[in-house]
């Protein structure tokens, strides 16, 4: 077994879900599958091999020649949408997302 | 017209230059259709019509003055739901966005109005696009419109299904792990996904960045191509767009196929593969060399491991991105003591399971501890089989593969176990991992009538090729082979 129901409680609360306990039941079962076929990349002696970061700006990409060209001039514009922002919020006070008690946990 | 016209993109351009039909007609006449087939399908989750009678509006305005149409005048097309459409609700099938409007449009909507599209409605998709089946939408699953008992594959279903079904002309599909290609599959339409970087994503719902790319499914080869034309190149907005050239890729498309050196890796033809879609594939490839393709064999050998490391750098990926769902800028807040409580309240009730799923796995494999084993060791494995690609083109022209290894399943016959289900992308993702376009063009059926697709992969940038070899092969009657 690769993951006990402590793990899935813990990875839950780590990624703020709630869970019943069924649910983590579901989840152990699933996540036990999943991580022992995961386990197959272990076959592989990955020892000089670069973990890949980037999967096309290599300096061989025509085009990019390692300068930089995905970055833009930072130049300030007029970015007036607070009014459309705010009114998708679930509870909005202008200029604030208004949220419930933050200190006590 | 009649219902049961064909619509392609150079249809509509002639028949509205003829004026045999009106834009506004033409809109009407799919919104009929959608009003007949869609309570079967659940291919649309909204529908635009003021925005789209608007367009079309504007359209009849030019052809009323005589005035030059731009390239995708009057057509009707659908958005899938991951895509942020300014004033149209955007659910990404999730309860969690429910009501959400987004303020803005995606550079790929705003492109494809500029060219003269019409854009119906938003279709159906596995939530968050996290699925092979569209069964993890929140809003009911989509029906195969070929064999309405079968999935229209996933995530990108609803967006397969409309262009299947004669809903929608074309439409704009996302693809992280197979999510255009596998439904076109599954559909027996062309679905292509661009080069990472060719089309940007500025608007799309992020599910994993370093993968997420937005593509068109189409009625055909030169659907699709006219559809790529217009949503590809850089965009200021998204800094991982490209800085490339766009080339002319109607131009290119017509380009003979002949000499082309066509790689067939045996690693993607081995156990698991349903035999007829085998069999399809291979007379697929037989039909290539006949157009005067020459067949090289490869290997590709970290191909059996695409699977184990999508999965690790996808929902890693996911588990941050989603992150932003937590009831406090946009769509569901379920009420909590605390502001910890209230995340964890509007996220058990807003994701669904399969969401829920992945966001454990990826936060799992992230988490003190497991970094180095699954995360890093994932990255490299990806470096591995990047390469097994860099090495293919080296020798070879472009890869061709069966899309998926078995044709359309049952509703419901994957839905219990996530692996079996993640197994249905293993010959797509590799061409994700390594950033490579991808195109899955219809390759006959099987004997019980479901349609095969034979994936066609090129080098980073170079769409002319795959979209000239499905161009090819889809006008030498691969469709019905």
């Amino acid at each position: 077994m690769k993951i006990s129901r402590e793990d899935v409680m813990r990875v839950a609360e780590l990624a703020h879900l709630g869970l019943t306990p069924e649910e983590i039941e579901t989840y152990r079962g699933q996540l036990d599958g999943i991580l022992s076929y995961i386990d197959k990349l272990k076959e592989l002696d990955i020892t000089n091999v670069q973990p890949m970061a980037q999967v096309i700006y290599t300096p061989a990409t025509p085009g990019a020649g390692g300068s930089h060209p995905e970055l833009r001039e930072d130049i300030v514009r007029p970015c007036d949408f607070g009014d459309a922002v705010l009114s998708e919020a679930p509870d909005a006070a202008k200029p604030f997302f208004r949220v419930p008690r933050v200190i006590e946990r | 017209m009649s219902a049961a016209t064909t619509w392609t993109i150079a249809g509509v351009r002639a028949a509205l230059a003829a004026k045999k039909i009106s834009a506004r007609e033409l809109t009407a006449e799919f919104y009929s259709r959608i009003e007949s087939r869609n309570a079967q399908l659940n291919a649309y989750l909204t529908l635009a019509p003021e925005r789209a009678y608007a367009q079309a509006d504007r359209v009849d305005g030019l052809i009323a003055r005589g005035e030059a149409l731009p390239p995708l005048a009057g057509v009707p097309i659908a958005i899938k739901d991951v895509i942020s459409t300014r004033g149209v609700r955007t659910t990404c099938a999730s309860k969690i966005l429910e009501t959400y409007v987004p303020p803005y449009d995606a550079t790929a909507v705003e492109r494809l109005e500029k060219a003269g599209a019409v854009f119906l409605g938003k279709t159906n998709c596995d939530e968050f696009a996290m699925g092979g089946s569209n069964e993890n939408s929140a809003y009911g699953p989509v029906r195969n419109p070929v064999a309405p008992d079968r999935v229209p594959g996933g995530s990108s279903g609803g967006s397969a299904a409309a262009v299947a079904a004669g809903l929608a002309v074309a439409a704009l599909g996302t693809d992280t792990g197979g999510s255009i290609r596998q439904p076109g599959s599954f559909c027996g339409v062309p679905g292509l996904m661009p080069t990472y970087g060719r089309v940007s994503r500025y608007g799309l719902v992020a599910f994993a960045s370093s993968l997420d790319k937005i593509g068109p499914l189409a009625g055909n080869v030169a659907d699709a191509t006219a559809v790529l034309s217009v949503i590809a190149g850089h965009d200021e907005n998204d800094s991982t767009s490209a800085p490339v050239p766009v080339p002319d890729y109607a131009a290119d498309v017509e380009k003979p196929v002949s000499g082309l050196r066509i790689g067939v890796p045996e690693d993607y033809f081995g156990a698991g593969l349903d035999a007829e879609v085998r069999e399809k594939v291979e007379a697929g490839i037989a039909l290539l060399e006949r157009l005067g393709c020459r067949r090289i064999p490869l290997r590709m050998p970290h191909t059996d491991y695409a699977i184990a490391t999508y999965y690790i750098l996808a929902t890693a990926e996911a588990s941050s991105n989603l992150a932003r769902f937590d009831g406090v800028r946009y769509g569901l807040r379920v009420a909590g003591a605390t502001l910890t409580e209230m995340y964890r309240q509007t996220r058990e009730r807003g994701f669904g399971p399969e969401v829920k799923c992945r966001i454990m796995l990826g936060t799992y494999a992230l988490s003190a501890g497991y970094y180095d084993a699954y995360y890093l060791r994932a990255q490299s494995v990806r470096t591995l089989i990047a390469r097994d690609f860099a090495d293919a083109f080296q020798k070879v022209d472009a890869i061709v593969t069966p899309t998926a290894p078995t044709p359309a399943f049952r509703l419901g016959e994957k839905t219990s176990d996530p692996l079996q289900m993640y197994l249905a992308d293993i010959y797509t993702v590799t061409g994700s991992l390594a950033g490579v376009p991808g195109i899955s063009v219809p390759c006959g059926r099987t004997k019980a009538g479901l349609p095969v697709g034979m994936q066609v992969f090129g080098p980073h940038f170079r769409e002319s090729t795959v979209l000239q070899i499905a161009q090819a092969f889809e006008r030498a009657g691969g469709s019905t082979i």
